[in-house]
């Protein structure tokens, strides 16, 4: 993978110049965060500002436990590796970030949850620039970035989410006000810490500040990890990895939770923008499909995954999402069933809503725009062709 | 204040005795396990069947909680 930048300073350019720390007035940080309007960057979007307040608000209450803070950076979703890049190229930033959050809100005990193969270089690293900071293996699989199954891993148990009683932040590890904040989000408050809120607008939209790390794959001539502007029109993010290497036909926008829209170059990337295709930004995942592949065969086989990463713990995702994928092969396999779209419809009305976690409700947003943008490419199918003669079988 | 069933998602197994003894709220999907009819919010007249639903159920999978009206 390739890693670039557009402008500096750059999320995976920062050259390091030393601790950035706002020691004298660490509450600071939560006034910075809210006049950047800076959102998390793993996938939600949530504004960062509200987390760090609640957090240290449930602090305050009588009786409260001091709070834990933790950088997610689990990165489960295969078409990422934006979170990768950072820890590798920038860990300095995550440190700082995390260092920055857990002083604003008090924080007693600091965790850093990422990769087990990235834990070494991590460890050595905090040894030397914040020793408060343990460093807790991420397994690898999809889920295990969910905010409360990284709360059951801190904890010692296996990383599955948990049914939700109360808010993470009110009750999160062992009972504690806990700040679950991606790896990404952790180093955009360091260069805000360093370089303030009015710097950090601005790059981005007035609705949507900021910067964000996409990672580009499929049909672009340099594939990696870019730092970008919200609101940058896809046809010049695709740009920044060299352009396509085919002619396009759609991007999945979002991950495998995302959504599928047709390759626009002047569609904005931002929530704003992608809202009309059901889309948004997420962890800034673009893949590019080729007109020489086959958009159902990619999507069948994309939920095919997400229905092999169910946690196992939930019925309707554990019963519903193989039928989900099965039915999507047979759709890709032209299957001349004229039954199997209204099957999927029922199928995704069956899982929808029906989870400890977002997984049953990702895959549904996923196969819901898989339907809608391959549309014609269903109807062809079910005539038996396919617009793509000679894409791979799923 | 009104009430509301929360159903552990995590902790149900499709056993079914929700269904039998909310029919008015929740019916079973294909596999066994809830389905709610209209939303979770519980009229006031089932709270009797639903409290009934909350402490039969064999995985403490269901729970009540109130929540503010608006």
């Amino acid at each position: 993978m390739t890693t670039t930048l557009v402008g500096t300073p750059g999320l995976l350019t920062d050259p390091d110049a030393g601790p950035i720390r706002l020691s004298h007035e660490p509450r600071r940080l939560l006034v910075f965060a809210e006049e950047a309007g800076l959102t998390g960057r793993g996938g939600a979007g949530f504004p960062t500002y509200r987390k760090l307040a609640a957090v240290a608000a449930g602090a305050q209450k009588s009786g409260a436990e001091r709070p834990v803070v933790i950088g997610n950076g689990a990165e489960g979703e295969p078409a990422s590796g934006k979170d990768r890049a950072l820890l590798t190229h920038s860990p300095h930033l995550v440190l700082d970030g995390l260092m920055l959050a857990a002083e604003a809100v008090g924080a007693e005990k600091v965790y850093l949850y990422a990769p087990a193969d990235l834990a070494p270089s991590l460890r050595a690293r905090i040894a030397q620039r914040a020793p408060r900071i343990t460093v807790v293996e991420a397994p690898d699989t999809f889920i295990s970035g969910e905010e409360s199954a990284v709360i059951s891993r801190i904890e010692g148990r296996a990383a599955l989410p948990r049914d939700k009683r109360r808010l993470v932040v009110e009750s999160g590890v062992r009972g504690a006000p806990t700040l679950v904040q991606n790896v990404e989000t952790l180093a955009h408050l360091a260069l805000l810490a360093r370089y303030g809120p009015s710097w950090f607008r601005s790059r981005g939209t007035r609705q949507e500040p900021g910067t964000f790390l996409a990672t580009l794959s499929g049909a672009v001539r340099m594939p990696g990890v870019y730092e970008a502007p919200y609101g940058i029109p896809l046809g010049e993010l695709v740009s920044l990895a060299g352009g396509p290497s085919s002619d396009l036909q759609a991007v999945l926008v979002g991950g495998y939770h995302g959504a599928w829209l047709p390759a626009r170059a002047e569609v904005p990337v931002s929530r704003a923008g992608l809202r009309q295709y059901g889309a948004s930004p997420g962890a800034g995942v673009v893949v590019a499909l080729p007109t020489s592949a086959c958009g159902l065969v990619e999507s069948a086989r994309i939920a095919s995954y997400l229905a092999r990463q169910t946690a196992g713990q939930c019925g309707p995702c554990v019963n519903g999402l193989p039928r989900l994928a099965d039915t999507l092969i047979r759709l890709a396999r032209r299957d001349r069933d004229t039954r199997l779209p209204g099957e999927v419809e029922r199928l995704l009305g069956l899982v929808a809503g029906r989870g400890a976690c977002h997984h049953p409700d990702g895959t549904v947003r996923f196969v819901r725009s898989s339907m809608a943008t391959f549309a014609p490419e269903v109807r062809m199918h079910l005539a038996g062709y396919c617009t793509a003669e000679g894409a791979s079988d799923v | 204040m009104s009430e509301r069933l929360h159903i552990d998602w995590t902790a149900c197994r499709g056993r079914g005795l929700c269904g039998e003894l909310l029919p008015e709220m929740l019916d079973l999907d294909e596999w066994g396990y809830p389905r709610p009819k209209q939303g979770l919010s519980v009229p006031r007249a089932l709270s009797g069947p639903a409290r009934q639903a909350v402490g039969l159920c064999p995985r403490q999978a269901l729970r009540l909680q109130t929540e503010a009206t608006s």
